[in-house]
């Protein structure tokens, strides 16, 4: 690739994730976009996190198999919905491996409606990343929950909003420029896995218009999709989900050199990582349960085993990496307060190579988010990245019980390190 | 003239802008300049306010658009750089001196230039290959180090254009900041390279008690000189001092080694014009040179070096301390040293055999063994297993001279005292009771004996080399000015003298060594120091005195210590191939 050194094959993977610009273009059917999921002989079902069978998924994974099975009626009840899994009736494919991500359980059928987010910054050769739309919280798919009023939801996502969606972002020209919502609502207190809800209505103020104009549409769809943007603080963290899968594909697909982090994500089985200079190989270790706090009633053995892709938030430098972009909800997530969230950000500083000039923490004395973690760096050091996340029951469809954070086990940065010098010759 | 930047698809806050236009509207040229997010509203402001472009009404609203105004078209450049920088954020930090690995140090470090290595043995290799990768010289002091690691780490020091002090390095003088153990010296026209600690303490405090100076004083480490290292970093050093306009006379410290060695760093003496002072302690040097002075005590070697430093005739008359007198018994004829510095013990340990002809037996706990004298280094690795070293830690001595009561052979006793950083505060204080109850227990069995004792030590050492020889005094030891004068005057009272070697001058042909020196050797010796330390704390103090940039390094095992893991970080951090 033309590099001489590991740092400078860092470096230009870096840079490159910084100088991808995320485009919000539109919301698609899962299936119109990823063939795996419109292949007519072989029912398939994306999850996330590394590769898993249904027998090593957790309960809550389980159930969402289930819902997606329910929602495309590929059966009617759950008992046959959970036959044809233990049957192997269904393929599974990480998000990951077709270009997208999903959160928590990130189980995605054909026709969920999925984000669009482009790198526009190569006119080109675009990569195209696909996350699915936040359902809100309460009983919802990615927590494994699978009632009625889920497969409702789940419905009216495909038929009503992703379609709106669709119509309203098809009316920005060039679509939405995703790194500048970051950076604007990063002034305004979020960090992007846990704190959502600056960019969640900014988004619904630049939608609100558009949507209302819209032609084609009813007033009673237009009134439930803004109602539902105006409810839902978490909407925009699968956009920056999104964008966080095409700014570190970017860079991956045109640079396979180096020790920079270009995938974490979890399974509720095991955590897996990449690095650049091992392209598509996973570097795997147990999960660990996320510390926090937990709502009224629960406690640490309610909880499931760390899951979701959404780690992909922190790999490109904001969620728990920038943790001190937002003050809210610091002690939300178990750390002490101010304090303890600035020594997390100054750590997380120290296991990454750069600081990306597009995303700046006024909080933070104005460095720009740490980005890049170099995986050599948390082996040598012994600091992991810090993950924010939601604790989810593990009992499948109870949802949500806490959030905290969760550190990858070591084990996945010292495997690929390992590797990536054995490649390079070292015997 | 209006020019026009802009960043495309990239979001400041309007706070952020201002200040960015208030330093635009600073440069020298520039006779306004305006940067806003190029929304419609704000489009409206820049047009009103005399900077429309046709570039700024294209740009969108989530592009930067900067209209400058200037009538100098250079100036554009600048304002794009500048404007690059200043968006990269990352405000000023307050100053940092500490961090816990690598990148931390680099990244806080003013343009460092020395690693300093304090860690266990197992370590100190590693970690000096990562020093000379990162274009650091290291001065470590940790022993414990391989030969094999000291040789490939001064291999790839000497390909790089860098110097490795030590293994087992106690003292340095680099550009006038005394590093480890070391006194604080006047600067000067001496340059010192030495393979030994308290050799080239007691040459460099010597020298500057009687006036002279001395900038750089490098250690080499004790291995250096032996066939397998080859003198690496003694050859190094000796063409750097050469090479520096502001050194005058070289001054060259080893102890004998073989004759290929000892050939091939007089073969680069005879390469140079300045005059030169070497000395291999414990030979007697059975000729001298024109250029180069073969010098027999350490003592003699300052004063060679300070009398060639002005042009002067080397001449040298070793001395004794006269008004001393003892009437010992007939079993009274043993001398007794037990020294913290290692050369002294070795230069002792010389002038006795040379004087008295006794062979020394074969005994690891001695320097010097003979039918009725002793030199014991307590510094030596056997005493200071679990315990600080004796310039630290007055244990050993206090035990050595409490069990000397009880020895009837003992005529003469003697004692060093090394100042300077890293050594005790008041080591005279420790010693004195121990003397007196000495003298007593000798007094009460009916022995005079003699305490003789030196400081090596300047006066602007912290412990004051005044108050540290008067503390002595007081306790009843009579302080000699070197530990030359200590052992020939304890010989004196035993009625023994060491001749001092007749040189004859012998010429040899000027040789053609390549003196090259890298520019990055030539900065360490007069440039700026700026050291990483890494390990002992205390090794800063020095630092902070003389007012060097410096980093604590706290360094704890990378990899949480595994060492599988540690060769995988250094064989990935060190990689250099196509990738």
């Amino acid at each position: 690739m033309g590099f001489k050194t590991i740092d400078e094959a860092n470096e230009a993977v870096v840079q490159r994730m910084i100088s991808t610009q995320p485009t919000l273009m539109d919301v698609v059917p899962a299936k119109s976009v990823i063939p795996e999921l419109n292949d007519e002989n072989t029912k398939t079902l994306l999850h996330a996190g590394p590769p898993i069978r249904f027998d090593q998924m957790s309960d809550p994974m389980q159930g969402s198999c289930v819902g997606a099975i329910l929602f495309e009626k590929w059966a009617d009840n759950e008992e046959d919905a959970r036959k044809m899994l233990e049957n192997d009736e269904i393929r599974f494919v990480p998000f990951h491996h077709v270009n997208g991500v999903g959160p928590m359980g990130g189980i995605t059928s054909a026709n969920f409606p999925v984000l669009v987010v482009k790198d526009t910054s190569n006119e080109t050769e675009n990569n195209t990343a696909y996350c699915t739309l936040n359902e809100g919280i309460g009983a919802v798919l990615r927590f494994g929950a699978f009632g009625p009023q889920v497969i409702e939801r789940l419905e009216w996502q495909r038929d009503v909003l992703g379609p709106v969606l669709s119509k309203a972002l098809r009316k920005i020209e060039g679509g939405m420029n995703v790194n500048g919502a970051i950076a604007r609502a990063i002034a305004m207190g979020d960090e992007f896995h846990q704190r959502n809800i600056a960019a969640s209505y900014a988004f619904l103020r630049d939608l609100a218009p558009i949507i209302t104009a819209l032609e084609d549409v009813d007033q009673k769809d237009k009134e439930d999709v803004i109602q539902f943007l105006a409810d839902t603080d978490q909407f925009f963290l699968n956009i920056a989900m999104a964008a966080g899968k095409v700014m570190t594909d970017t860079a991956r697909n045109e640079i396979q050199s180096g020790t920079i982090v270009t995938a974490m994500c979890r399974n509720g089985h095991e955590f897996g990582i990449r690095i650049a200079g091992m392209g598509d190989e996973w570097f795997t270790g147990p999960v660990n349960t996320p510390q926090g706090l937990y709502f009224t009633g629960f406690s640490e053995d309610d909880a499931n085993p760390d899951m979701g892709d959404s780690a992909i938030t922190e790999t490109i430098g904001v969620g728990g990496m920038a943790m001190i972009a937002a003050p809210a909800v610091t002690r939300f997530v178990g750390t002490g307060g101010f304090n303890d969230a600035l020594e997390t950000s100054n750590d997380m500083a120290e296991i990454t190579i750069a600081e990306n000039p597009n995303w700046i923490i006024p909080t933070w004395n104005f460095k720009g988010a740490p980005t890049g973690i170099d995986a050599r760096l948390v082996v040598e050091t012994g600091i992991l990245p810090v993950i924010n996340t939601g604790i989810a029951n593990k009992v499948a469809g109870r949802g949500q019980i806490g959030a905290g954070t969760v550190n990858p086990p070591m084990e996945a940065f010292e495997k690929a390190i390992t590797a990536y010098a054995k490649k390079l010759g070292m015997e | 003239m209006l020019y026009t930047i802009t960043k495309p698809n990239t979001y400041q806050d309007s706070i952020v802008l201002m200040l960015l236009s208030n330093k635009l509207n600073e440069v020298e040229g520039v006779n306004k300049a305006q940067a806003m997010m190029a929304t419609p509203a704000n489009k409206d402001i820049l047009a009103g306010g005399g900077f429309d472009t046709e570039e700024m009404r294209e740009a969108g609203a989530n592009d930067i658009v900067i209209v400058v105004d200037t009538d100098d078209e250079s100036k554009v450049e600048e304002i794009s750089a500048l404007v690059d920088s200043e968006l990269a954020g990352g405000a000023d930090d307050e100053e940092e001196v500490e961090a816990n690995n690598w990148r931390k140090a680099l990244t806080i470090a003013k343009e460092p230039n020395v690693a300093l290595i304090s860690l266990p043995g197992q370590y100190a290799a590693m970690e000096g290959m990562n020093a000379l990768h990162n274009n650091l010289n290291v001065f470590m002091f940790s022993d414990n180090v391989s030969v094999e690691d000291e040789r490939k780490l001064k291999e790839t020091a000497h390909k790089k254009g860098l110097l490795v002090m030590g293994p087992d390095a106690g003292t340095g003088v680099i550009n006038g900041t005394p590093l480890a153990f070391t006194n604080i010296i006047n600067k000067g026209n001496i340059g010192v390279v030495g393979a030994s600690g308290t050799g080239i303490q007691e040459v460099t405090t010597i020298t500057d008690r009687l006036g002279g100076g001395v900038t750089n004083a490098i250690g080499t480490g004790g291995r250096d000189l032996k066939d397998a290292i080859g003198a690496i970093t003694m050859i190094d050093a000796i063409k750097a001092l050469n090479s520096d306009p502001s050194v005058d006379v070289i001054t060259v410290l080893s102890k004998p080694s073989s004759e290929a060695i000892q050939d091939k760093v007089n073969s680069v003496l005879r390469s140079l014009d300045k005059p030169v002072v070497v000395l291999y302690l414990g030979d007697t040097p059975e000729y001298t040179e024109e250029n180069i002075f073969h010098a027999y005590t350490l003592e003699e070697t300052a004063i060679a070096a300070l009398q060639k430093s002005k042009g002067e005739e080397v001449s040298f008359e070793p001395s004794i301390k006269e008004d001393v007198t003892a009437n010992f018994n007939d079993k009274q004829v043993g001398i007794r040293g037990f020294y913290s510095g290692g050369t002294l013990a070795t230069e002792a340990a010389m002038l006795i055999k040379h004087a008295t002809g006794e062979e020394s037996a074969e005994d690891e706990a001695f320097v010097y063994k003979s039918e009725h004298h002793q030199i014991i280094d307590l510094g030596d690795d056997m005493y200071t297993q679990g315990t600080p070293h004796p310039m630290i830690d007055p244990a050993n001595r206090l035990k050595a001279l409490e069990s000397a009561a009880s020895d009837d052979e003992i005529a003469v006793v003697l004692l060093d005292n090394v100042l300077g950083y890293g050594s005790h505060k008041n080591m005279a204080a420790q010693l004195a009771p121990a003397i007196e109850k000495f003298l007593a227990a000798k007094k009460d069995a009916g022995q005079e004996v003699v305490v003789l004792a030196t400081v090596v030590g300047t006066d602007k050492d912290v412990q004051g080399y005044d108050s540290q020889r008067r503390i002595l005094e007081g306790a009843g030891a009579v302080i000699c000015d070197t530990n030359d004068q200590m052992v020939r005057t304890a010989l004196n009272l035993i009625g023994e003298k060491v001749e001092q070697p007749v040189r004859e001058v012998k010429s040899f042909d000027k040789t053609n060594e390549d003196l090259t020196v890298a520019d990055s050797l030539k900065d360490l010796i007069s440039g700026e120091l700026s050291v990483i330390n890494i390990g002992l704390e205390g090794f800063t103090e020095a630092l902070v005195d003389q007012e060097v940039d410096y980093v604590q390094f706290n360094w704890r095992p990378s990899a949480g210590g595994n060492e599988e893991l540690m060769k995988v970080l250094q064989f990935l951090n060190h990689y250099e191939g196509d990738i």
